[in-house]
């Protein structure tokens, strides 16, 4: 993995008080994101916005495509033309983009798309938030791939984690999500940009050896192939079927077998180094709450309140929600009494808590269907009834 | 008195990849020349691939070669000609 | 191979496919190998640098060209060449991209997306294989099948209005318009040179059989017969009218080149007008 300093020119050196949509533009052209394509939807679209506005000004393309499908199709091509690149978009245009990220993870091309999430289903609440695309970020395109996807609380985590994620899916060759929600893409913070110099961003992993030897999917030591871009000379050849090394269809349940289990395991095998998790006072913990996103914010009043009465409760925060912190949860199932997970869904990441919990420790759901965020008493009172 | 009018130089050749053949017969159908014909024999995939069956009516034009959908017949030409070679008339 | 089968020159076409994967998945009389054979003189003869060519294909029977050509290729989603090629092109400005695909792939699932680039003028060649039908799956209707015509998904005949290709692509703004049937060799060829050195969004239809489904299901003999039988009905009409280029059942095909002019191309239009409103601090842009 190849660390560089940010390139200057994409990096706005400062303090300045933006919403989570505009700090995840400027992550994406921090972290050298020189091509965006997208197509608008509440709460997304400041994002784009941004972009439009700033990327004349730093050199690279932004467009407005037709609609999703070409907008997470183009940022495929732009991606394999050598340029890093993004999307922003909300539920319905995510469920647009589902067929062409399942190319994305089949061809291993990096790329970032960032969910600014709204209830759904369908147009649902489209100026309200939700947390309800959290599965489907999961497992929305058909066949079996892992994605990392990435959840921040605040403009500033919007601007991080979009450097991060940026990174992540250069390491992996796979797209990375950012999924945030309406109320944080639409809250104003301080965010605090530092200077290029203090930003580090992954190149590309460049195939450097001679060009004839070049496999577009041989694998390197760390189970990730060197990637080219179109016009080097290299005559290469990708696909969204089922491929062997030299990138050449083979239909058949024997490269299957060789081709699906990777796509997978290059990211559940390095799921320790790809989770971030925020604890806060989880050594002596009965109860754990688990959250993300706008959501952490609105428990942190519910926590206050329980460890006034005497609770003993700590808190874990998911930065990064897939892969799935599995290995975590499971040493925590094994002391704490509960778990409690708040979320603005019907009930999703609680799923895998459940799951991870495997029975040894209690897992309570505090659901919300979306529109607003959830009252602190309602979480209290799972707290409470979880302590039971 | 020696007429040679009707003599023409070597300028190439047609050469047929057999196996790669699927038996179209698009090149037979449209040389100018009806230099080839279908053969009886088959290939290994069962198809019956061209034969040049009158080498000497050849004018070299490609055009069996720019027609054939399997890349299976090419010709070589060994002198430069001018464009616009003769047989061009035809698609 | 035996001795006898030993070719003592070299196969031309080698230098553009990939032979390690011919022979092709296209039957026995199946024009779309044809169609790749002039793309290939267009190559040759255009003489442009080849590690600068890219190809890019959706699904179907002409989906697979992209993976038969030695050039950077893509073969990606049903209907989403042309986007794909829309994000390599604005990557990298300096390559020639080419949407090689099928009727079925551009304009069923992907018309959206045709007539956008086409707006943009997004400096793209387009070359369709338009065999009115979707043959991959079995011959099913398409958007181009024409009316009266059989169709899996049609049995007793189609008899929904088809799109004529020329005349969207103009209305949509595309600045180089061509239709040939794959018989027209050599003018297939020069359309596609012709299409590579210009700058803008161009439309080669290549009127194609499908031998297998829709020869047959409206039998209409073999892959030869039909190469003829389009060829025969074809009268070429250079600079006509595309509001006249409606196929109808085993009626005429016009052909020709209808349109040839001059625009500015979507990176082009982007330089300048931000040139003239931000001046220096635009940082101009694959130029
Ligand atoms: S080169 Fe022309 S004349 Fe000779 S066999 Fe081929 S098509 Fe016939
Ligand atoms: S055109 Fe090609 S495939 Fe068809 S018969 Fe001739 S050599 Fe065989
Ligand atoms: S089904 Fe039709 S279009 Fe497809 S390869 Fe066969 S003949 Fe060609």
């Amino acid at each position: 993995m190849k660390k560089v300093k940010a390139d200057p020119k994409g990096v706005l050196t400062g303090s300045h008080y933006l919403d989570g949509d505009y700090a995840i533009a400027e992550g994406g052209l921090a972290a050298g994101c020189r091509f965006f394509a997208g197509y608008p939807i509440t709460p997304s679209t400041e994002t784009a916005e941004r972009f439009a506005e700033r990327i004349p000004s730093v050199g690279g393309v932004f467009i407005q495509m037709e609609d999703e499908l070409a907008s997470i199709t183009a940022l495929i091509g732009a991606a394999w033309g050598g340029k890093k690149s993004m999307t922003v978009t909300s539920g319905p245009g995510f469920s647009l983009m589902m067929e062409n990220i399942g190319l994305a993870c089949m061809m291993e091309t990096p790329l970032v798309i960032a969910n600014v999430q709204r209830g759904g289903p369908s147009t649902g609440l489209p100026t309200l938030t939700g947390q309800q695309d959290m599965m489907q970020a999961k497992w929305g395109s058909h066949g079996d791939y892992e994605i990392i996807a990435l959840s921040p609380d605040s403009p500033q985590e919007c601007f991080d984690l979009t450097i991060e994620a940026f990174n992540l899916s250069e390491i992996y060759r796979v797209p990375v999500f950012v999924m945030t929600d309406e109320c944080v893409g639409h809250m104003h913070e301080k965010v605090v940009i530092p200077p290029a110099e203090e930003i580090e961003v992954v190149e590309r992993k460049w195939y450097e050896g001679p060009k004839d030897k070049y496999l577009p999917y041989k694998l390197d030591k760390d189970g990730i192939p060197f990637m080219v871009k179109a016009g080097d000379g290299y005559r290469f050849h990708t696909t969204g079927l089922t491929h062997d090394e030299r990138g050449y269809p083979v239909i058949n349940a024997e490269c299957q077998a060789e081709t699906i289990p990777r796509l997978s395991d290059k990211i559940t095998d390095n799921a320790d180094k790809i989770i971030m998790l925020e604890e806060d006072q989880i050594d002596n913990a009965e109860i754990v709450v688990i959250s993300y996103g706008i959501t952490s914010r609105v428990s942190i009043r519910a926590v206050q309140l329980a460890r006034k009465a005497g609770m003993k409760i700590g808190t874990l925060r998911l930065k990064t929600v897939w892969p799935f912190p599995e290995k975590r949860i499971k040493q925590l199932a094994k002391k704490i009494k509960a778990f409690v997970v708040p979320e603005i869904n019907y009930g999703q990441v609680v799923l895998e808590v459940e799951r991870c919990a495997a029975g040894k420790a209690g897992t309570y759901h505090v659901p919300h269907m979306g529109g607003w965020v959830h009252d602190p008493n309602d979480i209290l009172n799972v707290i409470k009834e979880a302590a039971k | 008195m020696v007429y040679f009018g009707n003599i023409k130089p070597i300028k190439g050749k047609v050469h047929i990849e057999k196996n790669r053949c699927k038996g179209c017969a698009f090149c037979v159908e449209y040389c100018p020349k009806d230099v080839l014909e279908m053969s009886e024999e088959f290939n290994v995939k069962g198809y019956h691939p061209p034969f040049v069956k009158d080498e000497d009516a050849c004018v070299y034009c490609q055009l069996c070669e720019s027609i054939c959908p399997e890349f299976a017949i090419f010709v070589t030409i060994k002198e430069e000609e001018e464009e616009g070679e003769k047989g061009e008339s035809r698609p | 191979m035996t001795k006898e089968d030993r070719l003592e020159a070299k196969n031309p076409s080698e230098k553009f496919l990939r032979m390690d994967r011919i022979p092709h998945i296209w039957c026995p009389g199946c024009g779309i190998g044809t169609v790749v054979t002039s793309f290939n003189e267009a190559l040759k003869k255009s003489k442009i640098d080849l590690d600068d060519v890219v190809v890019v294909s959706g699904i179907g029977c002409t989906g697979r060209v992209a993976g038969y050509v030695k050039l950077d290729s893509f073969h990606s989603t049903h209907g989403r060449a042309i986007p794909f090629a829309t994000g390599l092109k604005l990557a990298n400005p300096n390559l020639n991209v080419v949407v090689f695909s099928g009727d079925g792939d551009i304009f069923g699932i992907g018309g959206n997306h045709f007539i956008h680039a086409a707006r943009r003028n997004m400096d793209i060649t387009v070359i369709c294989v338009n065999n009115f039908n979707y043959a991959m799956t079995g011959g099913q209707v398409a958007a181009t099948t024409p009316i009266g015509a059989n169709a899996s998904t049609a049995p007793y005949g189609n008899f929904e209005f088809s799109f004529s290709l020329p005349y969207l692509a103009e209305a949509a703004g595309a600045t180089y318009v061509a239709r040939w049937t794959a018989l027209h060799l050599r003018r297939v060829t020069k359309s596609i040179q012709e299409a590579l050195a210009k700058p803008g969004f161009s439309l080669i239809e290549v009127i194609t059989p499908c031998v297998t489904l829709y020869a047959r299901r409206n039998r209409l003999g073999d892959g030869l017969n039909l190469l003829k039988y389009y060829y025969d009905k074809s009268v070429i009409e250079h600079g006509a009218d595309t509001r006249t280029l409606d196929i109808s059942y085993q009626g005429k095909l016009v052909v020709g080149k209808f349109i040839d002019k001059e625009k500015p191309t979507f990176l082009h239009a982007m330089n300048e007008h931000m040139t003239k409103i931000l001046g220096d601090k635009f940082v101009k842009y694959g130029e």
